[in-house]
């Protein structure tokens, strides 16, 4: 039985030593994968590989699964692109959405729930009432919670579609106006690219410092193996691509108050999945670099989480990041009073 | 964090791995499945998992919180005297979320001469007992809960679980099948009774053999016998909702379903009694090609 993830990091790393994997280790594999929401670019790699044939059709079916769900991003992405044409803003798709949408490695086999997009802070309300206009219901009509997210949140309460229910989440920067580090939202959108569609997509400095704010700023870091896979491929795309990539990076992490943060995500990236990465950004390593491995690796053959302490720890942290003390001891009162 | 106890069991095209904290729901689906391929390789498509809803629900007032590799947020646990129901939900959930290799259609399925005999409906509408019966009467049972359609041949394949039983229909089959072919009772279920019976042994030995859907009903319990017509985009529509997976699969799904809807024979269909559907069944099933 598998103790923790390591065999998933190892097989998407390297993806030959699924080789020497009898049944059951195929099974705890496939359990991980999937709880980490990385059964289809785990499949995508294994590409090629010879696989036992009873795991072929379940690799078959996670590539099906995730192509279907690309499909279903894109099309949904494009219901946002009409509903917004008339407001003629700059529409920044984010996540995985924009990973498919610019054709990029990271989009590869991955799974995509919500639509996330980010638009100017001042364009918000007309975005608001167009897209309620056009279909989309508010998921929480509890007034604490409205009020909550349009005071300190980075994004507008979460939108669903009363048709095709789908979750959009309308961000107007990428971390809680109470974090810590401040993102220049102006200078990402001025900087976003600009596809074919008409919807725009960071730039790609600007998408991974995204992609890791958002998992080292803003969370416990549950299904943070995912997000550090989607980390490692847009690094090793874009520094593949971009003789200067490393040099803007550190601009940009600088400008975006996130240098610390990539510093970390270098460090474990490398280190999880050996990619490639700038030693001086990176910088030395940390004694507490392993405390996230441990928790980054925090799941059993089982597919359940363990290490429970570990996460808790890692849950409270990402409380204390998001919100200063005070203000986090008034909000967990007021949830907990309405529970 | 507790180990757990496992198994492995493979119903038709599709192997299984059950954990669970408790021994118990393990025993009883060996004691069920006893007949079933055993796994040589522990191989498996889907991991189920049976554990306490909070670690200290293991033992006081045990509760059974289903979850595995496909999961539902706001699944609700149950007693630990109902945790063989809680292992046959979770498997059908990991189907329902999880599988793409066939179209899958909540139906109860019956074969005879290689051709294939589906039944679909509500909940109570008597599919399950239908095809309980029939497999009693000459008929190979292919499965209770999900009938499985291959989108590249149009064929039907086998899922042969435990027939699952509820309410009166457990006494009506107490009647005909002697003892040793149930399950144990489970009372107060959130379907009330339900009792599972192990489905005839050719069931089990022919489960990957494939059969042509030949006829497709709706039944509907308690009503005056007849035969009803149903236009094609009713069908349709009833069967995009009898699916778990028509939305999943795509263009793919749309084809398989549009071909299945355009040549299968279909007819709704009103009963009473077990004799009256068997009646009509037949009717049809002799003007058939």
């Amino acid at each position: 039985m598998m103790r923790n993830a390591q065999s998933l990091v190892d097989a998407l790393r390297e993806p030959g030593m699924v080789l020497s994997l009898d049944g059951a280790c195929w099974t705890d594999l496939i359990s991980i994968a999937r709880a980490e929401s990385l059964i289809g670019s785990l499949a995508h790699r294994l590409t090629g590989i010879e696989v036992p044939e009873q795991v072929q059709p379940v690799l078959k079916d996670a590539i099906q699964a995730t192509d279907l769900a690309r499909r279903q991003a894109l099309w949904e992405a494009d219901c946002a692109r009409r509903a917004l044409t008339s407001l003629n803003c700059k529409t920044v798709l984010m996540k995985g959405t924009a990973y498919v949408a610019a054709d990029l490695d990271a989009g590869v086999g991955r799974s995509i729930g919500d639509l996330d997009i980010m638009v100017a802070r001042d364009e918000l309300s007309a975005v608001e009432e167009l897209l309620l206009d056009a279909g989309w219901e508010w998921v929480k009509p509890d007034p604490y919670d409205d009020q909550y997210y349009r005071d300190h949140m980075h994004e507008l309460p979460p939108l669903i579609h009363r048709e095709r229910d789908r979750m959009i989440d309308v961000h107007h920067t990428t971390l809680p106006l109470t974090a810590g580090p401040t993102p220049n939202a102006g200078a990402m959108l001025e900087n976003a690219v600009r596809l074919d569609s008409g919807l725009y997509v960071m730039a790609p400095a600007d998408m991974l410092l995204h992609s890791i704010a958002h998992l080292f700023a803003d969370g416990d870091l549950a299904g943070g193996l995912r997000n550090l896979w989607d980390i490692d491929q847009l690094i090793r795309q874009f520094a593949q691509v971009d003789d200067n990539f490393w040099m803007e990076l550190g601009a940009r992490a600088k400008l975006h108050q996130l240098e610390p943060h990539l510093a970390r995500s270098l460090r474990l990236t490398a280190l999880l999945y050996g990619t490639p990465v700038c030693e001086n950004l990176a910088g030395p390593a940390k004694v507490t670099d392993n405390l996230y491995i441990h928790r980054l690796l925090a799941r059993d053959g089982w597919g359940r989480e363990n290490r429970k302490f570990t996460r808790q720890a890692f849950y409270i942290r990402s409380h204390w990041l998001r919100m200063p003390p005070l203000m986090l001891a008034r909000h967990l009162w007021t949830k907990w009073r309405k529970a | 964090m507790a180990g757990l106890h496992h198994l492995y069991l493979t119903v038709g095209p599709a192997r299984f791995r059950v954990a669970s904290t408790w021994q118990r729901p393990l025993d009883q689906l060996a004691a069920l499945y006893g007949d079933y391929p055993a796994s040589q390789d522990s191989y498996a498509d889907f991991t189920v998992r049976l554990e306490p809803e909070k670690p200290w629900r293991r033992y006081i007032r045990p509760s059974v919180h289903i979850s595995g590799d496909f999961w539902l947020p706001d699944a609700a646990p149950l007693p630990l005297n109902q945790s063989l129901l809680a292992a046959e939900m979770g498997m059908n959930l990991q189907m329902a979320l999880g599988w793409r290799r066939h179209l899958l259609l909540h139906a109860s399925s019956v074969e005879k001469d290689g051709k294939a005999l589906l039944m679909t409906g509500l909940s109570g509408s008597g599919k399950s007992t239908l095809s309980a019966m029939l497999a009693e009467k000459g008929w190979r049972f292919m499965g209770d809960e999900f009938a499985l359609l291959n989108p590249d041949t149009g064929m039907m394949h086998s899922f042969p679980r435990l027939i699952s039983l509820k309410n009166e229909a457990i006494a009506a089959m107490q009647a005909i099948l002697p003892e040793s072919r149930f399950g144990p009772l489970m009372t107060g279920t959130p379907k009330g009774d339900i009792r599972h019976i192990i489905p005839p042994a050719d069931a089990v030995q022919k489960m990957a053999d494939t059969a042509r859907p030949a006829l497709l009903l709706f039944p509907r319990f308690g009503y005056d016998p007849i035969l009803r017509h149903m236009g094609k985009s009713e069908i349709f529509v009833r069967l995009t909702q009898a699916s778990t997976n028509y939305v999943a699969l795509g263009e793919t799904g749309f084809r398989t379903l549009t071909k299945f809807v355009d040549t299968v024979p279909t007819k709704a269909m009103d009963y009473q009694s077990g004799e009256q559907a068997e009646e009509l069944i037949d009717s049809l099933w002799n003007k058939l090609s």
